[in-house]
């Protein structure tokens, strides 16, 4: 049993709540008159300040009071959200988060600065005010809203919590004077009843000219064991409403709590509809959330090891069972077999999470992107539920990072060069991440100006990467952008131009098996395509034997095998492949792996593509597939590079995996590859 | 020179200068291995060649689910291929390279015994003369009137 260090807590959690109140921010600086937005923000500012207070972190407890008092104003609708606010605002954020995280690197100069900065926004301007007041008519207006329709439900183990909901009622009741309806619609009979469990919940009109937060502090201990639904009360429709419920506050959950249709015609329902909407989705995630169950990646790791262990050793009892004449053993191996398979794909699945937690942090790289390089810039993402290997979506973060920095530095063109060729004003970024096959695709695509061929091209022959006039594809030559060192940029920039990163970015998706396309169209904008594998632990693989040797070929990267007949050609030195029409490379392995002795009679040859390019692979046979448990080469053997890792067959034996993209180098390298013997 | 010695060949030469080792043969030669690395000693299992591997790392076998290179001493030291016979075992040993502990496995023809060497039998390792290069060698030293070779395996295998 791990025990829990309280401060290390606050830390998971505040980082969770800056990860909320940095996406409202954002929203908001979209959408200024959404209120839900302004109160979520304030919900986290407000639970960092007392759990700050709570566990000893008294500079972020002081600064986000301070930082409160400030923003209040736009809280009460006084001042209206305009984007140097939300910056300000965002630049609070971090100050608090780097207070938490790294108090060391930081000085409380910094944050006084923030505040004045805050201050001078905020402060009281007549004319301002007064198109705010204007502006909030649509939305319930502070100044006609003489109460609050609550909706309140604790977590049912609230009570073992040591929390009595009837006093924090009783403090609701200190607030005004307040209609109480408990719904017992939960409680169950009496034989089911655990009295330790709370059941109830409540319905309270408070009639209070008093804010949301002052509400909200009746619950600050017990914020995160509950739900609180609130919405103002315009005058007209103060009296204590029908139970059961009739307001569109209806909670979803309770059975049947109906929307009555008296309801429909009070004024507070005007407003209230979208407001319930965005209540019930931020439900519904909240919800989901708490559906979940933090485990530490740790044990996660170790139950990927158990599991790989167990489909090998499954492994090894289906090849005794195959060998057996035993029913009762064929059968419990096949049973056996079937649950491996089950246990390793529910693990796995365990270790995916959604690739949308990337998203997040890169709305805000976008905003101060464009912001600083003053080029309007409008950041789109789908595809945010496409699950990848948690180990995966780490390593993703720093080279879409690099992705982005460069369409938005040199891809978008500023804004009058985006005029002037009859562009829309505001650039666009958009991120997609789609499941395709065993792969998982995230592009990266900017409408900006596209990449200059003739220009990169010039570059290459002037660094002497390329010889000039050599024939090279356009696809070739985007390529080269990855040479370490290369860079066409005209201005080296503090984010980009020196040719540092697309050369890391390239590395890094190859070390996750992955690969990395360009498209692009001049004048309209580029495309990065990254491919990656669904899961780096255990590959699905084809199984093949070259001389005396077994090998596996990952599954993902064969799109089919044929026989090699003696029809294959012969051009310019190298073998090649007829398939439909279209000259297909390929490698005699035995050659490659240096296996003496006469091949096989029909040697097969698998087609194996690497990113764009295809090459067959010539092995004496195919046996099979095999579910592929990946374990790393040694340290010692860091300079054998035609395999990629290895893996155990189900005799005990170890059996190595092969790396296309590297066999594809290397054969390209050799001129040619001729086995001891002719095949026939 | 013993001081020198213990200076140069680290802690395991350090205390009381005893030190524990598992005496191989390999080829005409008996080697020493400090019995710190010493992981497991196991019966020869099918090894699985690796094409592009240097010479003295031919192949791979696997331990306990552990894909792990095997070591062919006889090429580093120069000595003829011997074949597999009845006492022929696979030392697995745990060596830290840069810093990263890394395990590998040593064929060896004969496992004799695990005994103890002492500073006091350390005879100075001839820089000239010698078939072998001078650095695999951490020094040499007697055993029954044997001379026994302690090897320097980070040396070796890297």
């Amino acid at each position: 049993m791990t025990t829990l260090d309280p401060a290390e807590v606050f830390r998971q959690e505040a980082s969770e709540l800056f990860d909320a109140l940095e996406g409202a921010l954002l929203d908001l600086g979209l959408r200024p008159d959404d209120r839900e937005l302004v109160d979520t923000a304030f919900r986290a500012l407000h639970t960092i300040k007392g759990s700050g207070a709570m566990f000893g972190f008294d500079d972020v407890a002081n600064f986000t009071h301070e930082f409160e008092t400030a923003f209040d104003r736009v809280r009460k609708g006084e001042i209206r959200p305009n984007q140097d606010l939300i910056s300000v605002a965002l630049a609070a954020k971090d100050y608090i988060r780097t207070l938490i995280e790294a108090p060391e690197t930081t000085d409380s100069i910094i944050g006084d600065a923030i505040l004045d900065d805050l201050h001078r926004l905020v402060e009281p301007d007549r004319s301002a005010k007064l198109e705010a007041s204007r502006i909030e008519e649509k939305a319930p207006a502070a100044e006609a809203r003489t109460g609050w329709q609550l909706h309140i439900e604790f977590d049912s183990e609230i009570l073992r919590n040591g929390s009595n909901p009837l006093d924090l009622l009783d403090d609701l009741g200190k607030l005004g004077a307040c209609f109480v309806v408990a719904l017992t619609e939960e409680v169950p009979f009496l034989d089911e009843m655990d009295p330790e469990r709370c059941f109830l919940k409540w319905d309270v009109t408070l009639h209070s000219d008093c804010d949301r937060a002052t509400i909200d502090d009746v619950f600050i201990f017990v914020q995160d064991e509950m739900k609180l639904d609130c919405t103002p009360i315009m005058a007209a429709a103060l009296t204590p409403p029908l139970a059961p419920l009739g307001e569109p506050v209806a909670d979803p959950l309770s059975p049947d709590a109906a929307i009555s249709p008296d309801a429909t015609t009070s004024d507070a329902s005007t407003a209230a509809p979208q407001i319930e909407k965005k209540r019930e989705e931020t439900r519904r995630a909240d919800d989901k959330a708490n559906a979940t169950v933090r485990v530490q990646a740790e044990r996660l790791d170790e139950l990927m090891d158990r599991v790989g262990e167990l489909v090998i050793a499954q492994a090894r009892l289906s090849q005794l069972a195959s060998a057996t004449d035993d029913i009762a053993i064929k059968a419990i191996a096949e049973e056996i077999e079937r649950l491996a398979a089950s246990l390793r794909d529910t693990t796995m699945g365990a270790r995916m999470v959604p690739i949308g937690s990337l998203f997040g942090r890169f709305r805000r790289l976008v905003h101060d992107l464009s912001r600083d390089l003053g080029k309007p810039v409008e950041f789109v993402t789908s595809g945010e539920d496409t699950e990848l290997d948690k180990t995966m979506i780490e390593r993703l973060a720093d080279p879409l990072v690099h992705l982005i920095r460069n369409a938005i530095d040199h891809g978008i063109e500023d804004q009058a060069s985006r005029a002037a060729a009859g562009k829309t004003e505001v650039g666009r970024i958009e991120i997609e991440a789609v499941h395709a096959g065993a792969q998982v695709l995230v592009a990266v695509r900017d409408n900006g100006a596209g990449l200059n061929t003739a220009r990169i091209r010039a570059k290459a022959e002037e660094q002497g990467l390329i010889a000039p006039g050599a024939a090279m594809s356009d696809q070739e030559i985007h390529q080269l952008l990855f040479h370490p060192g290369f860079s066409t940029a005209q201005t080296v920039s503090a984010l980009s131009g020196r040719g540092v990163g697309m050369d890391v970015v390239k590395r890094t998706i190859e070390a996750m098996r992955g690969s990395i396309d360009i498209a692009t169209m001049p004048g309209k904008g580029t495309t990065v395509t990254l491919r990656l594998p669904l899961t780096l632990a255990i590959i699905e693989g084809l199984l093949i034997r070259v001389g005396e040797g077994r090998y596996i070929i990952p599954l993902s990267a064969v799109e089919e095998c044929a026989e090699l007949t003696s029809a294959d050609e012969r051009v310019r030195g190298r073998d090649f492949l007829n398939m439909r029409g279209d000259l297909v490379p390929f490698l005699r392995l035995r050659g490659l792996f240096g296996v003496a002795g006469e091949p096989d009679r029909f040697q097969k040859v698998i087609i194996a593509s690497a990113g764009e390019t295809r090459v067959g692979l010539v092995v004496d046979q195919i046996i099979g597939s095999h579910q592929s448990v990946i374990k790393s080469l040694s340290k010692l053997h860091s300079q054998v590079t035609m395999f990629s890792g290895a893996t155990i067959l189900g005799d005990g034996s170890a059996a190595l995996i092969l790396d296309v993209a590297q066999l594809m180098a290397i054969g390209q390298g050799r001129a040619d590859n001729q086995p001891v013997s002719e095949a026939a | 020179m013993m001081d020198q010695i213990v200076k140069e060949h680290g802690p395991e030469t350090r205390d009381a200068g005893l030190m524990q080792v598992v005496m191989l043969g390999i080829g005409d030669e008996v080697f020493a291995l400090n019995t710190e690395l010493v992981r497991e000693i196991i019966d020869p299992v099918p090894a699985t060649p690796v094409a592009g591997a240097p010479a003295f790392l031919p192949c791979v076998v696997n331990v306990r689910g552990n894909v792990i290179p095997l070591a062919d001493l006889r090429v580093r030291f120069g000595m003829p291929k011997t074949k597999d016979a009845a006492d022929t075992r696979i030392v697995v040993l745990e060596i830290e390279i840069d810093g990263d502990p890394v395990l590998v496995g040593v064929v060896a023809d004969r496992v004799y015994e695990v005994t103890e060497i002492s500073q006091a039998d350390v005879q100075p390792t001839p820089r000239v003369g010698m078939h072998w290069n001078p650095e695999f060698i951490r020094f040499i030293t007697k055993w029954r009137n044997e001379f026994i070779i302690v090897p320097n395996m980070e040396r070796i295998l890297s």
